[in-house]
């Protein structure tokens, strides 16, 4: 529903009032309904090239934060997995507690280690091993620290159910005839884990797409996450159409790997 | 069976549990410092969670965020186990697949956009029916939105666990539907119910993004709060909130996974004890082919 409105409102008008938008559906003198649709919104989209640099920018970010989330928490939900049953509860409690706390407050923690005279600079020039306080916070790089460390969960908790149901006794089939244990990773328990890594990857990659907070506590002033140009528009132009066109096509972009999602997660649910 | 474990893996899930918890324990160590400087250490100190009891304006914000999550994740308990219900009792009904494609869409939908639509949908409303301004009222329908979709993804699957059967059996022995629901299924989904309750609570307290777009003048939640100061750089009063809203929330989590485990595992005893005095078998058997 709210869906809706919100198209309707990428149609309008931008105009400084309260609410700042034109009606699309007016009343003529006549009584008949007249509709003007206004493509405004949408062709300064397409002509300004900070929009389409924005929706790359954040697809890339959120692609390769997925992938370094998906090679830390692999070996993780694979380690849980194969502990022993009691050992397992309690991993599994300590992975999801850091997803109880603040969101906020944890990427706000973050900056107190990565700031230039946080605990990481401190350390490491008390240490001698570098001259210079590094350069993280305020770069694209702490943009990927925050979101891997954010949203590590989400990626183990899916590969750990994938994992854990996976059949043991596979595995030791291909012991038996003879296979090596790397060999038999690749070839049984990596592809069965396959719903699992799928299922992860997308509930880091679709919320990191569109990600705000990260970006703008810890990004530079520069940086184009396109959650961020989204609140700029809305919050500091005024500007709801623009606002509302970018959430549209930003939507329209995300509805496959949401499709995805929903698809395999809901097999994972009934099957 | 106790196999190999290597090494590796065990240190690749220490450094990652590692870099989980270390900004948290750092954030928490600070929160002590009497320097307001991050980079030096001044002596231990609770000046900072003495100035908190002073911010008027601090636990206004407070107190407006708790009546929100109260009231939303209680809402969204309420209308999330229905929908959980219908979406796994009955099997067809026309707009099934919209009903679940819609519940759970703001779980994977990224929070600007669920903040920005709703919004939108305010706003119209507003225009139409001149009803709900923008504060506490907005603020509450739009988290319980978002947090529907998790207590129906938890209940859903608690329910598509449970044993059916025992349901059956209560109608079988004459208990009206309404009777065996109360009497079986929600004790059976008891625990999904009071987990998503807390997660609802929780992550209601924690949002910022959604509460942001649909706010309205004078209703200013505490994430927001923490957000305009944050945005400054670090500063120690807010370590000392930070330190208090992480360990109020870790307690209570901690506490109630303790507590659900402590009900689990008694009635597991107590199925055991009921089938071990139980000596007919074979009707058991019987029952479960009828059903």
């Amino acid at each position: 529903m709210p869906f809706f409105f919100t198209l309707k409102i990428s149609f309008a008008e931008s105009v400084i009032q309260i609410p700042p938008f034109t009606d699309i559906v007016t009343r003529t003198p006549d009584h008949h309904l007249h509709l003007s649709l206004s493509f405004t919104s949408f062709r300064y989209l397409f002509t300004d090239e900070l929009y389409g640099l924005a929706y790359l920018f954040s697809l890339r970010t959120a692609f390769l934060s997925t992938l370094i989330c998906l090679l830390i928490g692999y070996p993780m939900a694979y380690a849980i997995a194969r502990a022993p049953h009691g050992t397992q509860n309690i991993l599994l409690l300590v992975v999801i507690l850091p997803f109880w706390t603040s969101f906020l407050l944890r990427v706000y923690a973050l900056e107190a280690i990565i700031d230039n005279d946080g605990l990481l600079n401190t350390l490491l020039l008390r240490l001698g091993l570098i001259s210079h306080p590094l350069l993280i916070m305020r770069t694209n790089l702490a943009i990927y620290i925050g979101i891997v460390y954010s949203y590590l969960p989400f990626m183990v908790l899916p590969l750990f159910t994938a994992l854990e149901k996976l059949d043991r006794t596979l595995l030791e089939a291909a012991a038996d005839l003879g296979s090596a244990p790397w060999r038999a990773f690749l070839e049984i328990t990596l592809p069965l884990s396959v719903p699992g890594i799928i299922a992860g990857s997308l509930l880091v990659f679709i919320p990191a797409v569109g990600e705000f907070v990260i970006p703008s506590l810890l990004g530079g002033p520069g940086n184009l996450m396109i959650g961020r140009v989204m609140w700029d528009e809305f919050f500091g132009n005024h500007d709801w159409p623009t606002a509302s066109a970018v959430a549209i096509a930003f939507l329209v972009l995300l509805v496959g790997p949401i499709a995805i999602y929903q698809h395999v997660s809901g097999r994972q649910l009934e099957g | 069976m106790e196999e190999r474990y290597p090494p590796l893996l065990v240190s690749v899930l220490c450094i990652g549990l590692a870099v989980l918890y270390l900004p948290i324990l750092v954030l928490i160590a600070y929160s002590f410092n009497a320097s307001p400087l991050v980079s030096v250490w001044g002596g231990l100190s609770t000046a900072w969670y003495v100035q908190l009891l002073h911010n008027r304006q601090l636990l206004d914000a407070a107190l407006l965020s708790l009546e929100v999550a109260l009231s939303a994740s209680t809402a969204a308990v309420v209308f999330g186990t229905l929908a959980a219900i219908s979406l796994v009792r009955f099997a067809r009904f026309p707009g099934r697949l919209l009903l679940s494609g819609m519940v759970t869409a703001p779980l994977v939908m990224p929070e600007v956009i669920t903040g920005i639509t709703q919004l939108m949908l305010f706003v119209s409303l507003l225009q139409t029916f001149s009803w709900p301004h923008r504060g506490f009222l907005t603020l509450v329908i739009a988290h319980v939105t978002f947090c529907i979709a998790y207590v129906t993804v938890t209940v859903q699957s608690r329910l598509l666990s449970a044993d059916r059967s025992l349901e059956e059996a209560a109608q079988d022995l004459g208990s009206g539907p309404g009777r065996a629901f109360l009497e079986i299924t929600l004790p059976i989904i008891s625990p999904a119910i009071v987990s998503s309750w807390l997660l609802s609570f929780t992550l209601s307290l924690d949002d910022l993004v959604i509460s942001s777009f649909v706010t309205g003048p004078g209703a200013t939640t505490l994430p927001m709060l923490i957000y305009s100061k944050v945005k400054l750089g670090v500063s120690p009063d807010i370590n000392a909130l930070a330190s208090l809203i992480i360990a109020v929330v870790g307690s209570c989590v901690i506490f109630a996974g303790w507590l659900m485990r402590r009900t689990e595992r008694r009635r597991e005893l107590e199925m055991r004890m009921a089938e071990h005095t139980d000596d007919s078998p074979s009707a058991a058997a019987a029952i479960r082919s009828l059903s």
